[in-house]
């Protein structure tokens, strides 16, 4: 059975367990934290997606694996992209849970809301359907659990600050990215448009673009079993 | 002997009432009104301008989109003042290095100004402050290394004088690094840093610099000072007073009560600090996580400490409050004589006053008063210290 590779995204990593959990059930789920979030200060040279995608690619590599399925969230999304377009021999299928990292507006126009310059509360709405429920309340957090939110910012941060979460020269080699692809994107995503994904899916060779119904940009958190299921059925739907 | 400068942050106080809780980064330029903002510069440079005659330095900084500070540009002021004034030593504090992308340009303004001054310029230079990254896009998780970086490149850049060099580092590439003008202070002017945690004061004692402590009074003075102390011996010198400084508020009067009225109004450049949304002031990994994990959980809460532990906060802060945190010095020329003479001692000495004699909505009558009173009154008791 295919290895599953998930790429997480750039905030909230504690909160996927129950979507890894139905997603991994009998499974050879990976799912590495990137360098950074890991806990470990990644080497000062290993700074940008690029970094990430090669990374990933040389573990498929050492697993030797051929067909694997990757997963991958947002920030998560955008590595898979980078890895499908420099070499996609070791990829079966990909499904993206509203990835970043492709330009398609303009130059004074962003496909993605600037949450690091937002009030937290605008924040939370742009990235979750029900953010009374989900968005982690930070007065009552414990110390760790903020500094955990204050890390993950700042390697976000690391990875994705300049240009703004895209690769300017990534939508020009999207044609290399020829794997089925699922695209999935909660319908209340207001970090990156459910709009951007159905322009993006035009533009990789073989997607499809579904959304999910009371989800925000994170589907995989808000509705784990939902999200789950939409990829375990494009992944057995050969 | 102590120096003493004196700072302005060029402060377009006309708009503050348009804008609310907000004066920075975000704020519309409509607000600004060119006429009234040439009255302003004029009026500003005037008062730099006197301090040659009184006995004062000048110190001058930068800030972005903001109306709390016009200084955008740190040179600007410095290269009218370095032709304008001619004893007065010209500080600047500081050149954002980690946020200006052109790190050889840095090097040839000041060069210039060094020359111009015929060696009047002390370089300062500054991380910025947190909601300096929104203006500048510059990576804040990235900051410190390139803040470094920066200074390395300027130092050599400054220091080399056989032709060009090449730099072909994380975040400069250059082919040739070749400055002219050669600056006027060989190797170079003296280098200053602000500093406002232990971490930072250990690597700029371990060069040696000037360390400038920004309104930290009573309370976290002697911590910055002190982590200082301790790298400079470690790293085998013993640091004079000279390379110390502190950056308060002064208000001089005639009597006790027109001083602490002038450093009260001074007192709104404090105030007014705080005023900007809460996201433009953690940028993520700007600080270590544990102090940025602080700043998500609290907002934008600034709080200062008093002498006795107590705080307060500093949008509310009246002069007594800043006076019992020493951060405002403020009363008769001899009353603020006394303050600084007790505070410096509380701290452990330093040799350089950073003076905000002009802040808020104070007058230019008043503000020539202050620097002319305090020059003539208390400077020659300061002097002394």
């Amino acid at each position: 059975m295919s290895l599953v590779l998930f790429l997480h995204g750039e905030h909230f990593t504690g909160m996927g367990g129950p979507f890894l959990e139905r997603l991994g059930a009998g499974r050879d789920l990976h799912a590495p934290l990137y360098p950074g979030y890991d806990g470990t200060p990644p080497d000062p040279d290993f700074r940008s997606v690029d970094d990430l995608a090669y990374r990933y690619l040389d573990l498929l590599e050492e697993l030797d694996e051929r067909d694997a399925i990757l997963v991958g969230a947002s920030l998560g999304g955008w590595v898979a992209l980078e890895m499908a377009v420099r070499d996609r021999s070791r990829i079966g299928r990909m499904a993206l849970l509203a990835p970043v990292g492709v330009k398609l507006s303009g130059r004074e126009e962003r496909d993605f809301a600037d949450l690091v310059f937002m009030p937290e509360a605008e924040a939370a709405r742009a990235l979750f359907h029900d953010p009374a429920r989900w968005a982690p309340d930070h007065a009552v957090l414990d110390e760790a659990a903020v500094e955990t939110v204050a890390l993950e910012r700042q390697w976000a941060a690391w990875y994705g600050w300049k240009p703004y979460m895209h690769n300017p020269l990534l939508a020009k080699w999207l044609h290399r990215a020829a794997v089925p692809t699922l695209l999935l994107w909660g319908e209340s995503d207001g970090f990156a448009a459910p709009d951007y994904g159905r322009r993006l899916a035009d533009r990789l060779p073989d997607a499809r673009f579904e959304t999910v119904a009371a989800a925000g940009h994170y589907p995989h958190i808000e509705r784990a079993e939902a999200t789950a299921d939409a990829i375990l059925a494009f992944v057995e739907s050969k | 002997m102590m120096q003493v400068w004196h700072f302005s942050e060029m402060a377009y106080h006309p708009g503050w009432e348009f804008l609310n809780e907000g004066l920075r980064n975000v704020i519309p330029s409509r607000v600004y009104d060119p006429e009234i903002g040439a009255d302003l510069y004029h009026r500003y440079l005037d008062e730099w301008a006197l301090c040659d005659r009184l006995g004062l330095n000048i110190m001058v900084n930068e800030h972005h989109a903001t109306a709390t500070c016009t200084t955008s540009v740190c040179t600007i002021p410095m290269a009218i003042l370095a032709r304008e004034t001619e004893k007065a030593r010209l500080l600047c504090l500081g050149m954002p290095i980690g946020n200006r992308m052109d790190a050889v340009r840095v090097a040839e303004e000041y060069a210039m100004l060094d020359v111009i001054s015929r060696g009047r310029v002390e370089m300062g230079f500054v991380k910025g402050a947190p909601f300096e990254i929104n203006p500048a896009n510059s990576n804040p998780a990235e900051l410190e290394e390139r803040f470094w970086e920066a200074h390395d490149l300027i130092v050599k850049a400054m220091t080399s004088h056989d032709g060009p060099f090449n730099w072909e580092g994380r975040h400069y590439h250059y082919r040739e690094v070749n400055v002219w003008p050669r600056s006027w202070q060989q190797p170079h002017p003296p280098i200053w840093m602000t500093v406002a945690s232990p971490g930072s004061a250990q690597r700029v004692a371990r060069k040696g610099y000037v360390i400038a402590a920004l309104n930290t009074g009573y309370m976290h003075t002697p911590v910055v000072y002190g982590a200082y102390r301790e790298s400079a011996a470690e790293a085998g010198f013993d640091p004079g007073p000279d390379r110390f400084a502190y950056l308060c508020i002064i208000g001089v009067g005639e009597t006790e009560a027109e001083g602490k009225r002038r450093a009260h109004q001074i007192l709104d450049y404090s105030r007014t600090t705080p005023r900007v949304q809460s996201q433009f002031f953690y940028p993520p990994g700007y600080s270590p996580a544990a102090r940025m994990a602080g700043l998500i959980r609290s907002g934008s809460e600034l709080r200062i400490q008093r002498r006795d532990g107590s705080d307060f906060l500093m949008q509310d802060g009246t002069v007594e409050d800043f006076m019992a945190a020493g951060v405002a010095f403020a009363g008769t020329s001899a009353q603020v004589v006394e303050q600084v003479e007790e505070f410096a001692a509380a701290v452990g000495g330093f040799e350089h006053l950073l003076m905000m004699g002009q802040g808020g909505f104070i007058s230019h009558e008043d503000t020539v008063a202050n620097l002319t009173l305090f020059s003539e009154e208390a400077l020659p008791a300061i002097a002394r210290l």
